[in-house]
C-alpha cells in the first residue's frame, strides 16, 4: 500500500479549474519532483493536500485513511509537513520560537500548565532547546550559535534552512517543499539541496515531493517527476525520459 | 557575589526614581511643575538610552523578575501612603492602576493574537454594571460580586467573538466598535438600569472595614478612603501583570504569536487559531471586568456617560503608545496618557485630538512604539551567558 494516495483530486475556482483530475501516488523514501510552468497548479495541489483549499472532486489517502476533507491541523497530525514558496517564517521571532512551532504535537498548550508549572515549563524548554540544536547541527552546524536571535537576522538562505527545518521537526512522514530555491543563487540553492540530500540519507523512509524550476535540481536529486500543465498531469516518469517527452517541450516552450 | 548584589541595588535605584517620578507626576498640581517632572522623565530616559542603560537595567530586571516585582510593589505602596490624605491623586493613581489592568488585557488581545478590541471600556463597564446590579440584589460575598462581574464581561465576550470569528482585520474591528456603541445606547434607554443616570454602588466592605470610609493608618495619621481602593487596584493590577508575562512567556505565547502573524501556517503546524482567539478575548475582557467592578465600588455611581466610545479609544491608544505587544510599556503610557490631560487643564479639552496626532506620528516614526517589545523569555536565565 503507498503512503500518499491522490485519486482525481480536482480544486476550481470560480470557472477556473487549477486542478483538473490529479491522480498521484507516493511510496516511502520517494523522492519526487513536481514540475510544470507557472500557474500549472503546482502549489495548488499542496494546498488542497494540506487542506488550506476545499477540494471539489476526488480523493486523498495516507495510509489508506481517508483525508479529503481533513483540516490543515489533521494533516499535521498524520504527518505531512511543508514549506511554503514565499517564506511563512515570524521574523521578529527567534530562530528557536520558529523552529519550536513545527514541534506543536510535542508541546503542552494548556493554559493552567503554563502559567503555573514554570518549572516544568522550563526543563521542557531546555529539552526543545538541545532538540532543536541537535536538528541545526545535523542539517547545517553554522546555524546552531543563531538559536536566539531573530529570522530577521539572517540570510535568505538560512531562513529558507530554518523553514525547512521547522517542516522536519516533528519527524513528518511527507514532506512538502514548494520552490525552495525562490530567491537564491545556484549556489546557495545547491548547498541546500546538499543539507536536504544528507538529511534524506539519515532518514531514508521520508517521502519528498519538491516543486523547483530548476532543472538541474529536479534532474540531481529527484527519483521520478510529475509534470503538470493547466492544472493536467501530463507525464511522469524518470527527469530523463519525462524531459525528451514532446508534450512537456510544448508545456515550457511553446509550439513551434 | 559582587555581580548579584549590583543587580539588587540597581533595581531598588531604579524603583526609588521611577516612584519619585510618580509620586510628583500625582502630588503636584501647577502646570509648569507638572512640565518641569515630565520634562525631566523624558530627559532621563533620552539620557539613559544613550549611554545604553535602559537596555541593562531592562535586562537586569528580566533577569531577576520576583526580586524586580517586589521592589516596584513596595514602590507603588509607598507612593500610595505618601499620597494617603490627596483624595485627588489617589482616585487618579486607582484610575490609572485599573486602566492599566484593561490594557494588559488589551495587549493579550492585541498584541498576542492580533485581535483589535475598540469596546474595552464597554467590558469594563459590564464589570461595572454587574457590580452594581449585584450589590442591589444579591447577598455575596464583595469578593465573588468582583470575580462576577469579571465572569460576566468575559461570557458576553465570548459571545462577541463569534462575529468576530468570521470576520478578519478591520470588519473585525469594526464589530467591536459597534458593540462599544450599542453597549453604551442600550445603558441608555433602559431603565431597570438606571438610564442615563446611572446607578448608585454600595462600596467593598471587608470584615466590618468599609472601603468607603476614611482610614486610621496608626502613626500616619488618617488616609483617605481611597487608600484601600488603590491597593485593591494595585493588588489585580499586580497579578494580571504577572498572568499575562508568563502567558506570553510559555507556549501559549508562542502560539498567539502564530496565530497574530500568519494563520496559514500556523494552521499547518497543527495550530488551531480560533481556539486561541477566543481565549486571548475572554481573558482581556475578563480582567476588564474585575477593573471595571473596583471602579464601579470606588466611585459609588456609574453612569453610561462613563463609559464612552472616546474611552476605548483612549485604551487602545495607551497600547499602541507604549509600543504592542510590551506588557511593561503599558504603565509609562498610561501614566501619561490618563494624568497628564487631567493636570494640564491646557490640553484637557483637546486631549482626543492630541492622543489623534501622537499616534499617528508613532505608527509613522516608530511603529513599534516607545519600548518595543523584546525577545521571548520562557525562563529568566535564558540566553545568558554564565
Amino acid at each position: 500500500m503507498s503512503l500518499l494516495s491522490v485519486d482525481r483530486l480536482t480544486v476550481s475556482f470560480g470557472g477556473l479549474r487549477a486542478l483538473d483530475e490529479f491522480s498521484f501516488s507516493l511510496s516511502e523514501g520517494d523522492f519526487v519532483g513536481l514540475i510544470g510552468p507557472n500557474g500549472s497548479g503546482k502549489t495548488t495541489f499542496f494546498n488542497a493536500l494540506t487542506g488550506i483549499y476545499k477540494t471539489q472532486f476526488g480523493s486523498v489517502s495516507v495510509d489508506g485513511n481517508d483525508v479529503t476533507k481533513a483540516s490543515p491541523q489533521a494533516m499535521y497530525e498524520v504527518g505531512v509537513t511543508r514549506t511554503f514558496q514565499r517564506l511563512r517564517l515570524v521574523p521578529s521571532l527567534s530562530v528557536f520560537d520558529n523552529l519550536i512551532v513545527g514541534s506543536q504535537r510535542g508541546l503542552n498548550t494548556n493554559l493552567w500548565w503554563n502559567i503555573f508549572k514554570r518549572a516544568g515549563l522550563r526543563k521542557k524548554v531546555d529539552e526543545e532547546l538541545s532538540r532543536c540544536s541537535d536538528l541545526l547541527s545535523q542539517f547545517n552546524p553554522r546555524l546552531v550559535g543563531t538559536l536566539l536571535s531573530p529570522v530577521s537576522t539572517l540570510s535568505m538562505i538560512d531562513r529558507r534552512r530554518i523553514e525547512v527545518c521547522r517542516a522536519l521537526i516533528s519527524q513528518p512522514r511527507i514532506l512538502l517543499l514548494d520552490e525552495p530555491s525562490a530567491g537564491m543563487t545556484h549556489e546557495e540553492t545547491r548547498m541546500l539541496m546538499e543539507d536536504l540530500l544528507t538529511w534524506k540519507e539519515r532518514s531514508p523512509s521520508l517521502a519528498i515531493v519538491l516543486i523547483e524550476h530548476e532543472m538541474g535540481v529536479i534532474d540531481r536529486v529527484t527519483n521520478r517527476c510529475v509534470v503538470l500543465n493547466y492544472g493536467k498531469k501530463i507525464a511522469e516518469g524518470e527527469y530523463q525520459i519525462v524531459s525528451q517527452d514532446p508534450l512537456v517541450k510544448t508545456a515550457y516552450l511553446g509550439e513551434e | 557575589m559582587a555581580n548579584f548584589v549590583k543587580g539588587h541595588f540597581l533595581i531598588t535605584i531604579l524603583a526609588t526614581i521611577a516612584g519619585l517620578f510618580v509620586y510628583f507626576f500625582l502630588h503636584l498640581e501647577r502646570s509648569w511643575e507638572i512640565v518641569l517632572v515630565v520634562g525631566l522623565a523624558v530627559l532621563t530616559m533620552v539620557v539613559s538610552r544613550r549611554k545604553n542603560l535602559i537596555a541593562r537595567a531592562q535586562e537586569t530586571c528580566l533577569q531577576k523578575p520576583k526580586f524586580s516585582i517586589s521592589v516596584f510593589f513596595v514602590a507603588a505602596v509607598a507612593i500610595i501612603f505618601a499620597l494617603r490624605s490627596e483624595h485627588f491623586a489617589l482616585l487618579m493613581l486607582t484610575t490609572v492602576l485599573l486602566y492599566i489592568t484593561v490594557c494588559f488585557g488589551l495587549t493579550a488581545q492585541f498584541g498576542f493574537v492580533g485581535l483589535v478590541n475598540f469596546a474595552g471600556i464597554a467590558f469594563f463597564g459590564i464589570g461595572a454594571y454587574t457590580t452594581a446590579v449585584l450589590y442591589q440584589y444579591a447577598a455575596i460575598p464583595d469578593f465573588l460580586i468582583i470575580l462576577a462581574s469579571g465572569l460576566v464581561a468575559a461570557v458576553i465576550g465570548s459571545i462577541l467573538i463569534l462575529p468576530i470569528l468570521r470576520t478578519k482585520g478591520h470588519y473585525a474591528a469594526l464589530i467591536t466598535i459597534a458593540f462599544g456603541v450599542l453597549f453604551r445606547t442600550f445603558l441608555e434607554v433602559n431603565d431597570t438600569l438606571g438610564g442615563p443616570q446611572g446607578l448608585k454602588v454600595d462600596g467593598i466592605s471587608v470584615f466590618g472595614l468599609s472601603f468607603n470610609e476614611n482610614i486610621n493608618l496608626g502613626l500616619l495619621g488618617t488616609g483617605s478612603s481611597y487608600v484601600t481602593y488603590s491597593i485593591l487596584a494595585l493588588v489585580l493590577c499586580l497579578v494580571t501583570f504577572v498572568f499575562v508575562r508568563r502567558m506570553e512567556n510559555s507556549w501559549v505565547g508562542l502560539n498567539m504569536d502564530m496565530v497574530r502573524h500568519d494563520e496559514i501556517a500556523a494552521a499547518s503546524f497543527g495550530i488551531h487559531p480560533p481556539s486561541w482567539k477566543i481565549l486571548a478575548f475572554t481573558l482581556g475582557n475578563f480582567f476588564a471586568g474585575l477593573a471595571g467592578s473596583i471602579y464601579a465600588s470606588m466611585s459609588g455611581f456609574i453612569a453610561p456617560a462613563s463609559f464612552n466610545f472616546a474611552d476605548s479609544l483612549v485604551l487602545v491608544s495607551i497600547v499602541l503608545l507604549g509600543g504592542l505587544g510590551n506588557v511593561f510599556s503599558v504603565i509609562p503610557a498610561a501614566f501619561l496618557v490618563v494624568v497628564l490631560p487631567e493636570k494640564l487643564q491646557l490640553i484637557q479639552e483637546y486631549r482626543l485630538l492630541i492622543f489623534g496626532i501622537v499616534v499617528i506620528l508613532i505608527l509613522r516614526f516608530k511603529p513599534s512604539g516607545i519600548m518595543p517589545r523584546g525577545a521571548r523569555r520562557y525562563y529568566p536565565s535564558l540566553g545568558v551567558k554564565k
